[in-house]
């Protein structure tokens, strides 16, 4: 039994892929910032990346089986974390998300949605059968209905919403039936719907949600409310044609018309800046990303293993989904950031911490 | 704890490659999207960007000035500002919204009603919430700029006319083009562009009105203007030059005063308009901010009309101005006589109808004329001697003469709208009433009475033209104009004698009805006309009543032969004759005219300006008239207050309309503003 995997055993690539990303990430950061009050953002977010990396290499020493162990206490500690930003917690946007650690605001939904993660994990691959019964599948719908209720509360419909690909992921692997399938699907789409359906979604959304969805639909009723943003995103792409305007030149960027253009907006700015062909790169990096986490759960020395990295797999891709179609007008907008490329303390510490556990468990598919 | 799980190796590989399938789906989807935006639609989301990007705004081009003969500035602008007020930020429009209001004396709620109002359109869009900046306002926004970054102010040119609607109607008046304007003007209006909409500021509108510049700037999502990317400067619009002479214009405005009514004075030798006047009148500097719909109404409603300008627009009965045209016919046409002569008891009898002659209702003297020739009969203005040779001539030989002498035709003037008048004549009556011409219809068109109607202008050119022996020049108001029309009618030389003589006579003989206007010095000639609204039988029934006056009419000019200023009254509805309540006003010109010419050639006066109390004649009340020297020259009006005084006193007649206004090199802005901020007048 080897204890202590060798450096040889890190997934070079996926990290060469992810540095790649980060990249792209602190140029277009740097490019929409430059010689405006913001001016200096790029380095902090070098600075997030560097404290990711060592929080990554840190987690990834630790045996995921250990931290499987502690899923209930996770848990636990989840909850009370929601429950304190709903209490204490730090207001910002109209939105109770942030609670003061070291100095810095952090989100604790973004360590709820990893927690979440280890603890799928262990309930999925403590189902023995190869199909997923019923009562499992409702205990495991329980367990991320919680949590995504207290955020929700925040409110925090974008992070709320990473919970439900976990969740269907997680079951999807774990021998989710078809007909239970069909009426997930069906209870999906009735509540997707509902949330378009004024009546309904007066209840469950918060008039700033519910203008979202409105302008989403209807973008040239509101030109210059939500509207506009989606609207001023898909000007900055499109015009950017298939060369881009160049590093720096982007009018929709450098002007402001794009909405936080350094953040959930960059892909946007990256567009406008580097045209189609760098979108290519851009979306092909995330590609090898997701696909390469896909491998490595294939290689997975065991089922909690391979839920782990699939349950990172399913946030990372549901964030590069709903982000990007945002970004090009076919979703409304939701706060989801682009991972890695979008500024972001909690958000980058998050998905380090996540690549922490899919090293964690590629460290160890061989021992024993 | 179960560790169970630490060893279960069934890894759902068939599902797991299901998911990358998904993955590879997912970019696919998401790169077509990009495709979409980027490739195929990169054209027009390019466009939206550049607009995004670019703003222009536009360098307003100052309107061309207007200036008199002798170069005094007759319209000009002033720079006006107005307040703009910045919504980019609406938290700090809020805040600021009290010291704004309260700084720029608008009220709040008023502020808050143009806010809501202006609610749809964009953000960086600033409104306007005051169109005429006062100094104050101005030192209030150049002080607070950094305490209050919400306002600004954008210069306009807008239009300053000389009050108390000096030459209104003729000048005519600028205002928000329409929506027609801009549809035909391809491309050269926008909505709220300025356009000449009546009179000269119309005529001219293509040389006046200058082209805009445009600044294109780059701005960003705040409309904070972050570069420049160039800039097209205005051209201002030409200024032009008018043949109206100041002076013989303010002496017309304040010599016909208030009443309805309409002034020309031209110079036959060439065409050129020296004054022009039409009363009422509405102030043209009313339309040069906005009108309000109110006032626009009222405008238009008004029975008085005071849209109409009179000098080209009133087509009225010419009364007996008309018998200048049938005498000229009478000697042209040798039918009947020179020798003729008639017989007038104060009535004769055609067809079976009798016609009255105006000696039978004169309230002094006697109630016939007795024997008159051609002379006499234009000297006392006898209708029966015109009646007969009416009836002589026939109607074919007098519409042929009057239309060859101007009547029912444009003039051609250089303004738009000009009505024609109408001759009548048997054809006329067969096409608009299908019905044959009554033998006595003759008798009263002979004596400028009937369907007979022409403009004021028209008989200035009709008169001046026959006393220049058959030369028509166009009239015109552009002093430089190109191709000047000309008309010829071959009168021989003893005709023009005759008539001339005789008009010569109407003033300068005894028994003439303009004896009254007489000008030492001065070849005065003319004629009077008084014309008939209602028939006499007519207004014996309704009894009398001031929209049946009659209209007074008098024709002057001088010399006697080729004169070089003609001048046409009309007062209308005075209820006195042509001589008494015209005949004034164009002595007053003539006069002027001559004061002017003598004094620029001799410098000396060759005639007494007799004292003429203005209010007397027409029993209509002139204010200007009464003010008293030194309050003329204390008040904000100088221009006027001085013409004014001169109007009564005498030795200061010709030089005061002269320093009157300033010379365009001092163009009179200082005056004219001071105006402006002073109260209603």
């Amino acid at each position: 039994m080897k204890d202590a995997p060798g450096t040889k055993d890190y997934d070079w690539w996926l990290l060469a892929i992810l540095a790649a990303i980060c990249a792209l990430g602190v140029i277009e950061i740097y490019s929409a910032t430059h010689g405006s009050a913001l001016d200096g953002m790029h380095m902090k977010q070098v600075r997030w990346l560097f404290v990711g990396v060592i929080l990554m290499f840190g987690l990834s020493r630790l045996d995921y089986h250990l931290i499987l162990d502690q899923a209930l206490i996770l848990y636990l500690i989840g909850i009370l974390a929601l429950i304190a930003v709903l209490v204490f917690g730090h207001t910002r946007f109209g939105a109770k998300r942030w609670l003061p650690v070291l100095g810095e605001f952090l989100q604790v939904s973004e360590l709820v949605k990893l927690i979440i993660i280890i603890v799928l994990a262990r309930f999925f691959a403590e189902v023995q059968s190869d199909d997923l019964s019923l009562r499992d599948l409702i205990k495991a719908g329980l367990l991320v209905g919680i949590p995504l209720a207290l955020i929700l509360k925040q409110p925090d419909l974008g992070t709320a919403l990473v919970l439900m690909p976990l969740l269907v992921v997680g079951a999807f692997l774990a021998g989710l039936q078809w007909h239970h399938a069909a009426i997930i699907s069906l209870v999906g789409v009735l509540l997707v719907g509902s949330v378009f359906f004024p009546p309904v979604s007066k209840h469950i959304l918060k008039p700033y949600q519910r203008e979202r969805i409105t302008s989403f639909l209807h973008p040239e009723d509101d030109a210059k409310g939500s509207g506009y943003q989606l609207l001023q995103s898909k000007i900055a792409v499109g015009s950017g044609g298939f060369w881009g305007k160049g590093f720096g030149n982007g009018s929709q960027n450098q002007l402001g018309y794009i909405p936080v253009r350094y953040s959930d907006f960059i892909m946007s700015a990256w567009a406008e800046e580097q045209g189609f062909k760098g979108v290519l790169l851009a979306l092909g990096l995330y590609m090898a990303l997701l696909l390469r986490l896909v491998q490595n759960a294939q290689r997975a020395k065991d089922r909690a293993g391979m839920f782990l990295v699939m349950g990172v797999a399913a946030a990372l891709g549901f964030h590069v989904l709903v982000n990007v179609a945002m970004v090009i007008g076919a979703m409304p907008v939701t706060g989801i950031p682009l991972p890695l490329m979008s500024y972001g303390g909690s958000a980058t510490l998050f998905v380090f911490l996540a690549i922490g556990l899919v090293m964690n468990v590629r460290l160890r598919r061989f021992v024993n | 704890m179960s560790i169970w799980f630490r060893n279960d190796k069934r890894l759902p590989q068939a599902r797991l490659a299901v998911v990358s399938y998904v993955i590879v789906g997912m970019i696919g989807v998401l790169l077509l999207g990009f495709w979409k935006l980027q490739v195929i639609d990169s054209d027009k989301y390019g466009q939206l960007a550049e607009r995004n990007r670019v703003r222009s705004i536009p360098i307003i081009a100052p309107r061309g000035r207007m200036l008199d003969r002798d170069g005094r500035v007759l319209v000009d602008n002033y720079p006006s500002f107005s307040v703009l007020l910045l919504r980019d930020d609406p938290a700090l429009v809020e805040k600021n919204l009290p010291a704004v209001a309260d700084g720029l004396g608008i009220s709040i709620s008023d502020l808050r009603d143009e806010l809501a109002n202006t609610k749809n359109l964009p953000k960086f869009q600033p409104i306007v919430i005051k169109p005429e900046a006062t100094k104050a306002d101005v030192a209030f926004i150049e002080s607070h700029r950094a305490d209050i970054p919400l306002l600004e102010m954008l210069m306009v040119h807008r239009r300053r006319y000389l009050p108390d609607a000096f030459m209104g109607n003729t000048i005519g008046y600028v205002g928000e083009v329409s929506e027609q304007q801009i549809e035909d003007s391809n491309g050269k209006f926008r909505p709220g562009d300025f356009a000449g909409k009546t009179g000269l500021e119309r005529q001219y509108n293509d040389q006046l009105i200058g082209t805009d510049g445009m600044r294109r700037v780059v701005v960003n999502s705040v409309g904070k203007e972050v570069g420049r990317l160039s800039t097209q400067e205005a051209i201002p619009g030409k200024q032009i030059t008018l043949t109206i002479d100041y002076d013989l214009q303010m002496i017309a405005e304040q010599s016909l005063g208030q009443r309805p009514g309409a002034v020309v004075a031209l110079d036959p030798r060439t065409g050129e308009v020296l004054a022009m006047v039409s009363r009422p009148t509405p102030d043209p500097n009313d339309f040069a901010v906005q009108i309000s719909k109110d006032e626009w109404r009222k405008l238009n409603e008004d029975p008085l009309h005071p849209l109409l300008n009179r000098a080209i627009q009133a087509q009225l009965a010419p009364g007996s101005i008309f018998k200048i045209i049938t005498g000229t016919a009478m000697l042209e046409d040798k039918v009947p006589p020179e020798s003729f002569t008639t017989f007038c008891p104060g009535y004769a009898t055609f067809y079976g109808r009798q016609f009255k002659c105006w000696v039978l209702s004169s309230k002094t003297g006697p109630r016939s004329h007795g024997t008159t020739n051609l002379h006499d009969a234009i000297l006392k203005s006898c209708d029966v001697f015109f009646y007969t040779v009416g009836m002589h001539l026939g109607i074919d030989r007098l519409a042929y003469y009057a239309s060859k002498l101007g009547i029912g035709h444009k003039t051609g003037i250089d303004l738009p709208s000009e009505e024609p008048g109408l001759m009548p004549s048997p054809e006329w009556v067969e096409r608009v009433f299908h019905r044959k011409w009554y033998a006595g219809e003759t008798i009263s068109v002979a004596v400028g009475q009937g369907a007979v109607t022409t403009t004021p202008l028209q008989l200035a050119r009709t008169i001046g033209g026959i006393a220049s022996g058959g030369v028509f020049k166009q009239p015109h108001l552009l002093k430089d104009a190109q191709n000047v029309g000309e008309e010829r009618f071959q009168i021989s030389d003893s005709t023009v004698e005759k008539i001339t003589d005789a008009m010569y006579g109407v003033v300068n003989e005894p028994g003439g009805t303009g004896g009254h206007l007489k000008l030492t010095g001065i070849e005065l000639s003319g004629k009077s006309g008084t014309a008939q609204v209602i028939g006499y039988s007519t207004r014996d029934r309704v009894g009398k009543q001031k929209k049946f006056e009659d209209n007074a009419w008098f024709v002057g000019y001088a010399p006697k032969r080729n004169p070089e200023i003609v001048v046409a009254v009309l007062v209308q509805e005075s209820g006195q004759h042509g001589g008494e309540a015209s005949g004034p006003v164009v002595r007053d010109i003539i006069k002027t005219y001559y004061d002017k010419k003598n004094k620029k050639t001799n410098g000396q006066y060759t005639v007494e300006l007799e004292h003429r109390d203005l209010d007397g004649d027409g029993g209509v009340s002139h204010p200007e008239a009464n003010t008293s020297p030194t309050s003329a020259a204390g008040s904000a009006k100088p221009a006027h207050a001085v013409v004014a005084h001169a109007a009564a006193a005498p030795a200061a007649a010709t030089i005061a309309p002269q320093v009157a206004l300033k010379r365009e090199d001092t163009a009179p802005t200082a005056a004219a503003r001071e105006d402006k901020d002073s109260p209603p007048h």
